[in-house]
């Protein structure tokens, strides 16, 4: 039986990679923060209080842009309203714990960390102290967010823009997911969100990302009924 | 103003993350649903790569020789076969380089 120590590491571990695309993707948006002429500490603000990146994002452009607070509120919910999703999938795990911990924990659920934990806890159901596997990833995660955002806000875009860096988002998602290609009921329905996404990016208040989840899980819900 | 708007934009996110964790009891879900939430990083992240992938800064579709497909393709069959996360990354951030500084 693992520790919680030895299974708070592997988390990291498993989340390492991803570090790939995070931090200069944290330092990005700290730059862009600062670009559109937010302050140092309001900036720093949205990585501690809102801590999702690409809706940071939005949420500060779309203020900048004279939008109102509501439309930026609202694309914040919006964006980052497949966290549901993960807490759905999360909480048959999370289940024992107390509900200060779940309180707790459920700060640092991000996409990269949900995704390596639950793939750790499907191979672990067994083991006890497996939340500390998210821990591991989410802290991580949320640590090089915070580092990275600072970065970004103090010495600008040191991250070269000619790089593409933001290419470096899909690619880790792709790594994510690599193994699900082999399924072909999974292939059918990412094929399917991805389209989905795709056609609707445009779609108002970034919606596309509530849109195409909801219409991949429905043709998930059809396959389960064809192979039935 | 902004920081009020901050604050509720944070506290949006925090009910996102810690709603269905803490106030869902998982016996309520029946076994079709459960079968239905394995496909939630299948639904989820390609939402994420597609348009990343396919799209421009502007939201609009890129030609089929841009960079970041080729890149996207290098990274899916890599991925498939090596199974490594480093790997599956780094072989799409090479080749999409590659075609940008090299070609």
């Amino acid at each position: 039986m693992l520790s919680k120590f030895q299974i708070f590491k592997i988390g990291f571990f498993d989340v390492a990679p991803h570090l790939l695309s995070v931090i200069p993707f944290g330092i990005i948006f700290g730059a862009i923060g600062i670009e559109l002429g937010f302050d140092p500490i309001m900036t720093y603000a949205t990585s501690l209080i809102i801590f999702g990146g690409a809706s940071q994002i939005v949420f500060l452009q779309l203020l900048s842009g004279g939008a109102s607070s509501l439309i930026a509120i609202t694309s914040v919910g919006v964006i980052n309203s497949r966290h549901l999703l993960y807490g759905a999938v999360l909480s048959e795990y999370l289940n024992k714990l107390s509900f200060i911990k779940k309180l707790f924990i459920s700060y640092f659920i991000v996409d990269q960390g949900f995704a390596v934990s639950n793939i750790y806890f499907k191979k672990n159901k067994e083991q006890n102290f497996n939340h500390y596997h998210l821990l591991g990833s989410g802290i991580t995660l949320w640590l090089c967010w915070q580092i990275s955002t600072i970065i970004g806000i103090y010495l600008g875009s040191i991250v070269p823009e000619s790089l593409g860096l933001k290419f470096a988002i899909p690619l880790t998602f792709i790594a994510i997911i690599i193994n699900e290609l082999r399924k072909l009921d999974h292939l059918m329905v990412m094929i399917v969100s991805g389209l989905v996404a795709t056609f609707f990016y445009n779609a108002p208040l970034k919606s596309y990302i509530l849109i195409s989840p909801l219409i991949g899980l429905f043709s998930a819900y059809l396959i389960i009924k064809f192979k039935k | 103003m902004t920081w009020t708007s901050i604050f509720i934009a944070g506290l949006i996110t925090y009910f996102t993350r810690m709603g269905m964790v803490t106030l869902i009891d998982k016996d309520i879900f029946n076994e079709n649903f459960k079968k239905i939430l394995n496909y939630v990083p299948s639904v989820v992240f390609p939402s994420i790569i597609f348009p990343g992938v396919l799209l421009d800064d502007y939201g609009s579709l890129v030609a089929i020789t841009d960079p970041k497909i080729c890149g996207a393709l290098t990274a899916i069959i890599i991925g498939y076969f090596s199974r490594n996360v480093i790997l599956t990354i780094i072989s799409g951030l090479a080749s999409y380089w590659f075609l940008i500084f090299i070609f």
